[in-house]
């Protein structure tokens, strides 16, 4: 397929493998955080690992959507989503979330009306045709998604529609990475920087990691050539002693960002105080609500929210998984009591959380690999 | 601690889910535990323990073969085919992959009231015209009418009895390390014309359903060689659920290489944009074979050599490492594991 197959050839894998291994310091071991969950999610489908040679470890962030959600949260979508006339919307991946009270899913078994869609305006959709409901949307994700959520607030002012509210859970990348580098576990050499989330913020916000945390950052698209090259560019830094920010996502990722975009969130949405983060606890500054002028849309004014706050199972590390202080086969639950059918984490449910993409993908380290036959 | 993993995936499962939710009707790992866990542990006898496409008994010295299914399908009319062709062909289907001749079925119909009866005519029709392509013969049937919204227009059960005339036993348990996987054709073909005309993707493209009978395709494979070891066909699920199964039922290793999946172009396209994987996507008009070593290139040209498997590819091969595990070989030069979901592909949301 044009404009996939070219950055998925094995060939030009194996040439920057190569190139990568020129760079490696004999006895060094490199420690490279990809803090996107959709790199996570291609590097395990793509098994990436496998061209990167022994010494260098890629670290899975925190940044993905579904896996930061907190429990609380989840229970809250759940008693909206079981209130008389509404309609429940969310994106696909939210769905076997667990939260204190079960899942979505099972919320829907329960009798809740609640609906998967690929994007707001569905949802937008949804609430017209369906005009003696409530739709509310299940508002998830980073900058990547954002947008369309406060497009669809817009748009939803613009025709008037007023049985349609979203429930926002907005969060924003930098202090999700700022929190990692003040984590006084962190061991990480460099950065693959998010690429969707890029295209929104631009490349500007970076810049911090590299000037006041010595670390390198290359911002990286998605197909697997990609995540190889912002490796090997990050690897090149390290290499000439270089610490900067750059972007090989270059043919989507402007320095910039998408200014419309930005100010279609700056219209509709503004930061909470603070607000918590799976695993990372609560974190100040690092997510979005809707603005005051956007009430009528807004579920949390709209519904009486319980808001109750529901600590993590104690059995589970997805907090030390997310900021890369363990792998997930290190996780005392992994694969036992935690799996993708019965997921504990939330690290467990998405394909781009970590512990399922390596349950899913990548269950043999590559130590252990024994690939023979 | 992969030892552990791995021993867990085989315990014998439980059910703890106090609700049916949607991923126990996904074909994925929530179906595996409900019947094994609820109707095996209550129904259990001989016949029905291995869990085959079919059920083979003797009587009189001749084997029979017997086998249900139920369709439920959103939209009941695709591009390719509806309801009706796939109660027909799916039954058939699943009769021919134990090497049976499908012989009679019969059909029922729980219909929604208020249903359209020229709807309800061109899916009998379709069924009519699917049976003759097939060489079977609708030969009983039942009508329920429910209330209205108590269904989704129409649901259609239909079960089929073939005969054994060959003397095969295409059981997983026959597998052995060195046997290739065959697959005879394009990979997803079905699932994902459904989902496009589902229509709330927004998506156009121009796909079919392969919904089609593989009794002959059989019958010619069967014909060409007799290293046939297994044979499934690729539907609820798609090829990594049927892999997974035999991997775990023969207790062996599967390898399979990405670069040689036939997958058309517009699959793979969609699939791309939603996030899925072929690998996990349904065919109702495809089968997965696997042979002796020796055995296949005779397999690749009996299959290709028939109108329904002319895109037929050598794509895997079985091992005795990592007995169990399904491993992708990468187009990109990685390797993966393949495991079976646990219900319905959910689709990514960035």
């Amino acid at each position: 397929m044009r404009f996939v197959d070219e950055y998925r050839s094995g060939k030009v894998a194996r040439e920057l493998s190569h190139q990568i291994e020129k760079l490696l310091e004999p006895g060094r071991e490199y420690k490279l955080m990809e803090v996107c969950g959709g790199h996570t999610h291609t590097i395990y489908k793509h098994g990436v690992e496998n061209l990167l040679p022994p010494g260098v470890d890629l670290i899975h962030g925190p940044g993905c959507p579904v896996c930061v959600i907190p429990m609380g949260r989840v229970d809250d979508a759940i008693a909206i989503a079981e209130r008389d006339r509404v309609i429940f919307t969310t994106f696909g991946d939210m769905m076997r979330v667990p939260g204190g009270n079960g899942c979505l899913l099972e919320a829907k078994a329960r009798g809740a009306d609640v609906r998967m869609v690929y994007s707001p305006l569905d949802a937008l959709r949804i609430a017209r045709e369906n005009p003696d409901r409530e739709v509310v949307f299940f508002a998830i994700g980073f900058e990547t998604t954002t947008p369309s959520t406060a497009l669809t607030l817009l748009r939803a002012r613009a025709e008037g529609i007023r049985n349609f509210f979203v429930f926002a859970n907005h969060v924003t990348i930098i202090p999700a990475i700022r929190a990692i580098l003040d984590s006084p576990d962190l061991r990480l050499d460099g950065f693959i920087g998010p690429g969707h989330v890029s295209t929104v913020i631009g490349t500007g916000p970076y810049r911090f990691i590299a000037r006041d945390h010595g670390k390198p950052l290359v911002v990286a698209g998605f197909e697997p050539l990609d995540v190889l090259q912002a490796a090997f560019m990050v690897m090149l830094q390290l290499a000439e002693g270089r610490c900067e920010v750059e972007n090989q996502y270059s043919r989507v990722v402007r320095e910039g960002g998408n200014p419309r975009a930005l100010e279609a969130i700056a219209e509709t949405m503004e930061l909470r105080s603070t607000f918590e983060w799976r695993g990372l606890g609560f974190i100040s500054q690092s997510a979005l609500k809707l603005r005051e002028e956007f009430g009528d849309w807004d579920a949390e004014v709209r519904y009486d929210i319980p808001g109750v706050r529901v600590a993590d199972p104690k059995a589970c590390q997805c907090g030390e998984v997310l900021k890369g202080v363990i792998k997930p086969w290190e996780c005392k639950v992994f694969g036992t009591a935690c799996t993708p059918e019965k997921p504990i984490g939330t690290c467990m449910v998405s394909s781009e959380g970590a512990c399922a993409a390596y349950y899913n993908y990548g269950r043999f380290s590559r130590r252990l690999e024994t690939l023979t036959t | 601690m992969l030892e552990t993993i791995e021993r867990r995936r085989r315990r014998k499962p439980k059910l703890t889910d106090e609700l049916i939710t949607l991923a126990h009707g996904a074909g994925g790992k929530s179906s595996h535990v409900l019947v094994e866990a609820l109707f095996l542990e209550e129904l259990g006898n001989p016949l029905l323990a291995p869990l085959a496409d079919a059920a083979v008994f003797s009587q009189n010295h001749t084997r029979l073969a017997l086998t249900t299914d139920s369709y439920v399908v959103k939209p009941l009319f695709f591009p390719g085919g509806s309801i009706g062709e796939l109660a027909v062909n799916g039954t058939v289907n699943d009769l021919a992959m134990i090497g049976a001749r499908p012989l009679y079925l019969t059909a029922g119909f729980i219909i929604e009231e208020g249903f359209p009866t020229a709807d309800l005519r061109r899916i009998a029709a379709s069924m009519g015209a699917a049976a003759r392509a097939a060489g079977i013969a609708i030969v009983a049937g039942d009508t329920k009418v429910v209330e209205r919204d108590k269904g989704d227009g129409v649901y259609i059960n239909t079960a089929g009895i073939g005969v054994l005339e060959r003397d095969v036993d295409l059981t997983p348990t026959n597998v052995r390390p060195g046997d290739q996987i065959l697959v005879s054709g394009t990979l997803g073909d079905h699932g994902m014309a459904v989902m496009v005309a589902r229509g709330n993707l927004e998506l156009e493209v121009d796909l079919e359903s392969d919904t089609a009978p593989l009794a002959e395709l059989v019958a010619g494979l069967l014909d060409a060689t007799d290293g046939v070891r297994c044979l499934r066909d690729l539907t609820r699920g798609g090829l990594a659920t049927v892999l997974n199964e035999i991997a775990l039922t023969a207790e062996v290793g599967i390898v399979i290489d990405e670069s040689r999946l036939p997958v058309r172009p517009e699959v793979h396209g969609a699939c791309e944009i939603l996030g899925i994987d072929p690998l996990y996507v349904a065919n109702e008009g495809k089968l997965m074979a696997i042979v002796a070593p020796e055995a296949a290139s005779a397999a690749l040209a009996a299959l290709a050599s028939h109108e329904q498997g002319i895109d037929a590819e050598i794509v895997g091969h079985v091992r005795e490492a990592q007995p169990g595990l399904v491993v992708l070989e990468t187009a990109f030069g990685g390797r993966r594991v393949v495991d079976m979901l646990v219900g319905d592909p959910l689709p990514r949301i960035c």
